[in-house]
């Protein structure tokens, strides 16, 4: 609450329960990267609440020496809204998954982010269901074989940033579970964000869905293969920064090499453009996870938050009419007295 | 006509129009100028689904039946005395149920040819005999009206539209309510269009006017006021009274009140009641829909709110998963069902009591939830407090099953003192309540109160208490989560043992037998309690002798009901389903308890309440 911010170490945040995903799986990375941000994020444990829904992901809070809910699948958005609007001095983190976030609580993620609550929702995407064992998620490539497609998957996936993007969240960002300076960094920014703020993290299920990011995560292809945005300044990567940007006349982008010619037309990275299209388009400039992907935040505008104008109607209405009176509000709708 | 007017006891009227002619307003009006005037009353709205059906069809009668009375009354009565039909299809769809020498009139305007065909009437109703039964008025309600409010320059299309004031004017004079309060009323509430407010007022008074004058009616009545025991009283409807419960018990407790809610049909209103209530601190959040409802009122009990989510059959199956979350993390929680007929999206707007298995036991797993069920209108107010008052105590999701006759129906409804609501200590945890392994102060959320066996609500901001809940079983006592089979079977025997152990809270059921020797007994829950009751007295003017029993608490059940029921040889259950108390009952305590099963999506009558306690006596 207000009580000052103690100075804390990567030890305070973390709790005593024994971690129980997987040897090698990506989401110790995760945690490992938000257990050593915490001490740099101004705040105290108390006033933090992580708040997950079903899923290997989900299991994230019991390890944060937190505020914790774990709770049903798909729902965590939808129970972190009834949290953060009652509550506006918590910060309060979603974790969610592929599975969780996109298949059977879809509708909840949208909202959040329509409404622009103040949560942090981390979304974990391994591109596979790896609780229940190995069958496809809402991400997973069409023709992804796995226990419940022998076949192949029949299914377009979501991109989760253009979900997000499409439901006009006012911070949108991706990121992946290989760079933790990366993470730190893109998280660190999504937590200052006032209002709903959707990180995708890709994250390695070495289990179910082996290496589906290594072909642009590894050391090896990343400066090829990963398209780090920052704002206010031309988008290009590569390891000579040779390759860039650029937008076709119907807006959608595509890459290329720079040369002196099209140097001046690659696109400037706009976070805070108003209109989310441009950042949409760059969510859709790869459909796959073998051509060079944007990382790093596509959108960060600024939107009322719907807490503070929720309880900004009740302090308007308690300043202009008064508190309430229950004897006044029981008499309200017309009353009569019966005399002895 | 100087002639004193009749005194009568009571009188069962019913105004059916279209849905678009302002039938409730009309009954809404007619009833509060009868409560203001000391009469006691109930009232049963009836209304289609569609907003607007097809005028002028049976599907799109809009129909409100009040019972005024001198006495006590428990009903809004079975049959009408008095019709008011504003055209073909309100008289159709109601005529059935009038029994011989009732009176019925008519907006004979509104019979003609294509209006009669529309109803589905192949001859004049009026012309052809059929309803000789019947003292029928005959009434030219729009002319009348139009002619009356085109004086102030209302066009004839629009003048129309006051006819339903012109039937409130020859009500109010044929039962001889003072007009006082009616025309102010109309002062107001159409004050910011003049041309509307003077059609309105015009009309009210062309009706009033045509009783006194045309001598049509050759007597008119009076109902006497009910002797009420003295006080303040409001009119007050079931979802009203639901809603100020709860913000009077969240503003008593220093409790901020969250509502979670998605709007259904019947309980939208508690809703809207409860978002104009800011000023007490109130949150209504629509959510996207029926389970974000739910979750969200997790979220804000978790956060320390008095938590609660609202709605109807359709949208309790959706919210099952987080009620049974709710059950697992031991958070307070309100859900508030008001059923209606179903399954699926049923009846909508109709009432039936076909939720209760759902309540009790509508979530996977051994989930035990205390229910509650209101008997009348004002007591859903009580309800909700009481709902309130469980759930914070034992830490438990709470279910409230009203129905849509309480929550449209009105009655009379004493204004309590809000002092005289006593506030709930939340008790919420303050500090450390465990020492850890190594000798330092812990904080296990799972230990409870040896009494109540309720665990700390522990909520988030305070430091030291920070902890990790969830829907995975957790460890008696440290709350740490645990797949031992032996620990979920202790866990299991937890919760039930404290939800059982609300009975320590809940008074015992007193049965209603005044010659105390009843060898039958009646048992009801919820909101039949009224009509059953009205039954039970019509049995009783007979000399025949029955208990009534009524039950507010579901689960659990009061402590000294079964050995009641074992005391009376009969035992039956009127329920508006096909058995729901009955089979719980008889489960049990092994009582061969019989169902009075109604369907119909209206309540149960007074004559058939009585006729099955003639049928098992
Ligand atoms: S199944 Fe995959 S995502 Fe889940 S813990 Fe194992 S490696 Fe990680």
């Amino acid at each position: 609450m207000s009580t000052p911010v103690q100075l804390t170490t990567r030890k305070d945040w973390v709790s005593d329960q024994e971690v129980r995903w997987c040897p090698g799986c990506g989401d110790y990375s995760i945690l490992a990267a938000v257990q050593m941000l915490m001490p740099e994020l101004n705040v105290n444990r108390e006033d933090t609440v992580f708040v997950s829904g079903i899923g290997c992901a989900a299991r994230f809070p019991y390890y944060m020496n937190t505020y914790g809910v774990h709770t049903i699948h798909g729902r965590a958005p939808a129970i972190a809204t009834g949290l953060a609007v009652s509550r506006p001095d918590l910060h309060v983190v979603v974790i969610s998954g592929d599975g969780d976030a996109l298949s059977i609580g879809g509708n909840h993620l949208i909202h959040a982010l329509r409404r622009n609550v103040n949560i942090t929702i981390l979304l974990f995407n391994n591109r596979i269901y790896g609780l229940t064992k190995g069958q496809y998620s809402p991400t997973s490539e069409r023709g992804k074989v796995t226990k419940s497609t022998p076949a192949g998957s029949l299914e377009a996936p979501f991109d989760p940033v253009s979900v997000a993007l499409g439901a006009e969240a006012t911070f949108v960002a991706r990121t992946h579970d290989m760079d933790r300076a990366h993470m730190q960094e893109t998280i660190r920014r999504a937590w200052a964000h006032e209002g709903a703020a959707l990180v995708e993290i890709y994250q390695n299920c070495n289990v179910f869905n082996d290496g589906a990011f290594t072909d642009i995560t590894s050391r090896t292809s990343r400066d090829d293969m990963l398209i780090d945005l920052h704002h206010g300044e031309p988008i290009r990567f590569g390891a000579q920064k040779q390759f860039g940007v650029f937008r076709h006349l119907d807006g959608s982008v595509y890459t290329d090499t720079i040369t002196l010619d099209n140097e001046a037309s690659m696109v400037v990275h706009d976070e805070s453009a108003p209109d989310p299209s441009g950042a949409f388009a760059l969510s859709r400039l790869t459909r796959s996870d073998h051509e060079p992907t944007p990382v790093g935040v596509f959108r960060n505008v600024q939107r009322p938050e719907y807490g503070d104008l929720l309880n900004g109607q009740i302090v308007d209405s308690q300043e202009r009419d008064g508190l309430g009176d229950l004897a006044a509000l029981f008499r309200g709708n017309g009353s009569w007295t019966v005399s002895a | 006509m100087t002639q004193p007017p009749s005194p009568l006891s009571s009188v069962v009227l019913r105004f059916a129009g279209d849905s678009g002619d302002g039938m409730q307003l009309t009954g809404e009006r007619f009833t509060t100028e009868s409560a203001v005037f000391g009469n006691d009353l109930a009232t049963l709205p009836d209304f289609p689904a569609e907003i607007r059906a097809p005028a002028g069809t049976l599907g799109g009668v809009s129909a409100f039946q009040v019972q005024i009375s001198d006495h006590d009354i428990t009903s809004a009565g079975d049959t009408p005395d008095v019709l008011i039909a504003m055209n073909p299809a309100g008289l159709r769809a109601n005529v059935a149920q009038l029994e011989r020498g009732a009176t019925i009139i008519v907006n004979v305007d509104a019979f003609d040819e294509r209006a009669l065909a529309k109803a589905g009437y192949l001859e004049n109703p009026l012309a052809d005999g059929s309803l000789s039964a019947f003292s029928v008025f005959e009434v030219p309600m729009t002319s009348l009206t139009t002619a009356a409010s085109e004086e102030v320059g209302v066009k004839p299309r629009d003048a129309e539209r006051s006819k339903n004031f012109f039937a409130l004017g020859l009500v109010c004079w044929l039962y001889s309510r003072p007009i006082e309060n009616i025309t102010a009323w109309i002062d107001k509430r159409f004050a910011k269009n003049d041309l509307v407010r003077q059609a309105n007022y015009r009309a009210f008074r062309a009706g009033y006017d045509f009783g006194e004058t045309s001598e049509a009616f050759a007597v008119r009545y009076e109902i006497a006021p009910a002797p009420f025991a003295p006080g303040e009283y409001a009119n007050i409807t079931g979802n009203t009274a639901l809603a100020w419960g709860l913000v009077a018990i969240a503003q008593r407790s220093n409790l901020p009140l969250f509502l979670g809610s998605y709007p259904i049909t019947p309980a939208s209103d508690i809703l809207h009641e409860l978002s104009k209530h800011k000023r007490f601190g109130v949150r209504t959040f629509q959510a996207e829909d029926e389970i974000a409802a739910a979750a969200s009122a997790i979220g804000a009990a978790y956060a320390g709110s008095l938590a609660v989510t609202t709605t109807s059959g359709p949208g309790l199956d959706l919210k099952s998963e987080a009620i049974g979350l709710a059950v697992a993390l031991e958070l307070p929680m309100i859900i508030v069902d008001v059923q209606r007929g179903g399954p699926s999206t049923g009846l909508p707007t109709k009432v039936e009591q076909t939720d209760l298995l759902h309540a009790l036991y509508g979530r996977h797993g051994e989930s035990p939830v205390p229910v509650l069920a209101p008997a009348t209108p004002g007591d859903c107010f009580d309800t909700a407090i009481e709902a309130a008052r469980i759930a914070v105590k034992y830490r438990t999701p709470v279910i409230v099953l009203s129905d849509a006759y309480l929550a449209n129906g009105t009655e009379p409804w004493p204004i309590p003192d809000p002092l005289s609501i006593d506030p709930i200590d939340p008790d919420f945890a303050s500090g450390p309540n465990a020492t850890d392994a190594e000798g330092n102060p812990a904080f296990w959320p799972y230990l409870r109160n040896p009494e109540t066996l309720a665990r700390p609500w522990a909520v988030p901001g305070v430091a030291g208490l920070e902890h990790r809940i969830g829907g995975l079983e957790k460890a008696d006592k440290t709350g740490a989560v645990a797949y031992d089979g032996k620990n979920h079977e202790v866990m299991t025997h937890l919760r039930a043992d404290k939800v059982a152990g609300v009975v320590a809270d809940i008074p015992d059921v007193v049965v209603d037998d005044p010659s105390g020797a009843a060898r039958l007994l009646v048992v009801t829950w919820g909101g039949t309690y009224g009509p059953v009751a009205a039954g039970v007295r019509r049995a009783r003017a007979r000399s025949v002798n029955v208990a009534h029993v009524h039950l507010r608490h579901l689960n659990p059940l009061p402590a000294n009901l079964g050995e009641i029921l074992s005391s009376y040889s009969t035992v039956i259950s009127p329920e508006l389903n096909l058995g729901q108390l009955a089979s719980v009952l008889r489960s049990r305590y092994l009582v061969d308890v019989k169902t009075v099963s109604k369907v119909q999506g209206a309540p149960f009558r007074a004559a058939e309440i009585d006729a099955a306690i003639e049928e098992y006596r």
